[in-house]
């Protein structure tokens, strides 16, 4: 039966993904490549990979999809690439493909329990979280702990990141005539004349914001974590900029708070690990933080950087959007 | 049965064709960027579909599970939730410029700016 599934939903992908490529509208390529991120999260899930399930629907289907719109009305909605004239792209892809089918004919297949990734150092991570971390969730203990330094500079090139969107779209050209409170509040891209997207919106707006907190905080002992929890709490922030124009959002989250936030989460991370080395530890080895119980120590450890790492998301998400949505009104 | 063992990588080769056709013949900028997020779906499908294990399950160890348990390979699916939270960041980034480039050129099609440029 899974099996059936799993067929399914791959087949949708390809499916999808032909039908991105064919459109010429660009608002159908967003909405459709939202899709493929859904198809994408589902699929995940049933190769067991929930935390990277829940990653993908959050981030995939969620926010990419509002910062693509954003995009997109300020450039155009029309693709209006000419005709292709030369058969250099499709050879070239073609090449590409046939050598990777060729190449993955040698893999293991999808679920053989002694494939080489199996072999190496996976095996010892499930065995030894139980003794050495003692949270529920591998994924979680590996993210945080053992590979530690890996999350930290992947929370620093986001953290680069919102930096460069910032420097890229953060100065408003000054407005070249100034527009009146009517035309203002026609011009600004919001639901707030549609009754039913606003006020069905508004209801799911707090349960978002708490499953983000729960996603948050229940990370060691389920799926989830800082990063599901980050994009989930901008997501219920972004829905509400949708729904009552960026100025009220603004208003809701200053702009400072997000700026804060991101540099905030970035720098409790890195303190964290010099905490460590205070203490007498190596760099993000959190068993020192706690000298008569090394668990606890592991615990408070993970429990501070994935604050750390939620507060990072949280805010470049929504210093990313307001970005986008700021450079709208003009 | 051996073929259906393979699907998801054969899968993986299509998107990446798709991903790497749209990136190449498609000269809107933005169209391209919607290429290389499926050109970078399909990498993240790679490395999820090594994780699965015959009979396996989410790696989340349970108090009180049977010690016999098989767990999915929680790597894979550590260095792509991570991987996912910086596409969308440099993603992000990819239209801050798509944006610039349109104010600056008007235009978001790369013949037309190339052609512009030619001018100058």
């Amino acid at each position: 039966m899974t099996i059936v599934f799993s067929l399914f939903l791959l087949s949708m992908l390809v499916l999808v993904a032909v039908a991105v490529l064919r459109t010429d509208n660009l608002f159908t390529a967003v909405m459709l490549s939202g899709v493929f991120s859904l198809i994408m999260a589902a699929n995940f899930f049933v190769l067991d990979a929930a935390d990277v399930a829940l990653t993908e629907a959050v981030i995939g289907a969620g926010i990419s999809t509002v910062l693509f719109l954003g995009a997109l009305a300020l450039t155009s909605e029309q693709d209006r690439s000419p005709p292709v004239g030369s058969w250099v792209p499709l050879l070239t892809s073609s090449a590409l493909g046939g050598v990777i089918i060729y190449a993955v004919m040698q893999a293991p297949r999808l679920g053989d329990p002694n494939a080489i990734v199996h072999m190496h150092v996976a095996p010892w991570y499930l065995e030894k979280t139980p003794e050495l971390i003692d949270v529920p969730n591998v994924v979680t203990a590996v993210l945080a702990s053992f590979r530690g330094y890996d999350t930290l500079g992947e929370v620093f090139v986001v953290f680069i990141a919102c930096i460069g969107v910032m420097s890229l779209l953060g100065r408003v050209r000054p407005r070249r005539e100034t527009i009146s409170e009517e035309t203002f509040s026609k011009q600004s891209r919001n639901l707030r004349h549609h009754l039913i997207p606003r006020v069905v919106g508004k209801m799911l707006i707090p349960f978002i914001v708490l499953f983000g907190l729960y996603v948050q905080f229940h990370g060691d002992f389920g799926p989830g974590g800082g990063f599901q929890a980050g994009a989930l709490v901008a997501a219920g922030i972004i829905l509400y900029a949708l729904l009552e124009g960026d100025t009220r959002a603004r208003q809701l989250v200053p702009e400072w708070f997000s700026s804060v936030l991101v540099a905030l989460g970035a720098f409790t991370y890195a303190s964290v690990g010099v905490a460590c080395m205070v203490m007498g530890g190596r760099f993000l080895d959190y068993s020192v933080l706690d000298p008569h119980d090394a668990i606890h120590g592991q615990h408070l450890g993970i429990l501070l950087v994935e604050a750390g790492v939620g507060m990072t998301v949280a805010g470049v998400m929504i210093t990313i959007f307001h970005a986008f949505a700021r450079r709208g009104i003009r | 049965m051996e073929i259906l063992g393979l699907y998801n990588y054969v899968v993986f080769a299509v998107l990446l064709m798709v991903g790497l056709y749209c990136i190449l013949a498609r000269t809107n900028i933005v169209k391209s960027i919607i290429g290389l997020s499926i050109f970078q779906s399909a990498v993240f499908l790679l490395y999820i579909s090594m994780d699965k294990v015959d009979g396996g399950t989410a790696p989340i160890i349970q108090p009180g599970a049977p010690a016999d348990t098989i767990y999915a390979n929680p790597l894979p699916q550590v260095l792509i939730l991570t991987a996912i939270v910086v596409g969308i960041s440099t993603t992000a980034l990819a239209l801050a410029v798509a944006v610039r480039i349109k104010e600056a050129y008007g235009t978001i099609e790369e013949d037309k700016i190339q052609e512009m440029d030619r001018e100058l």
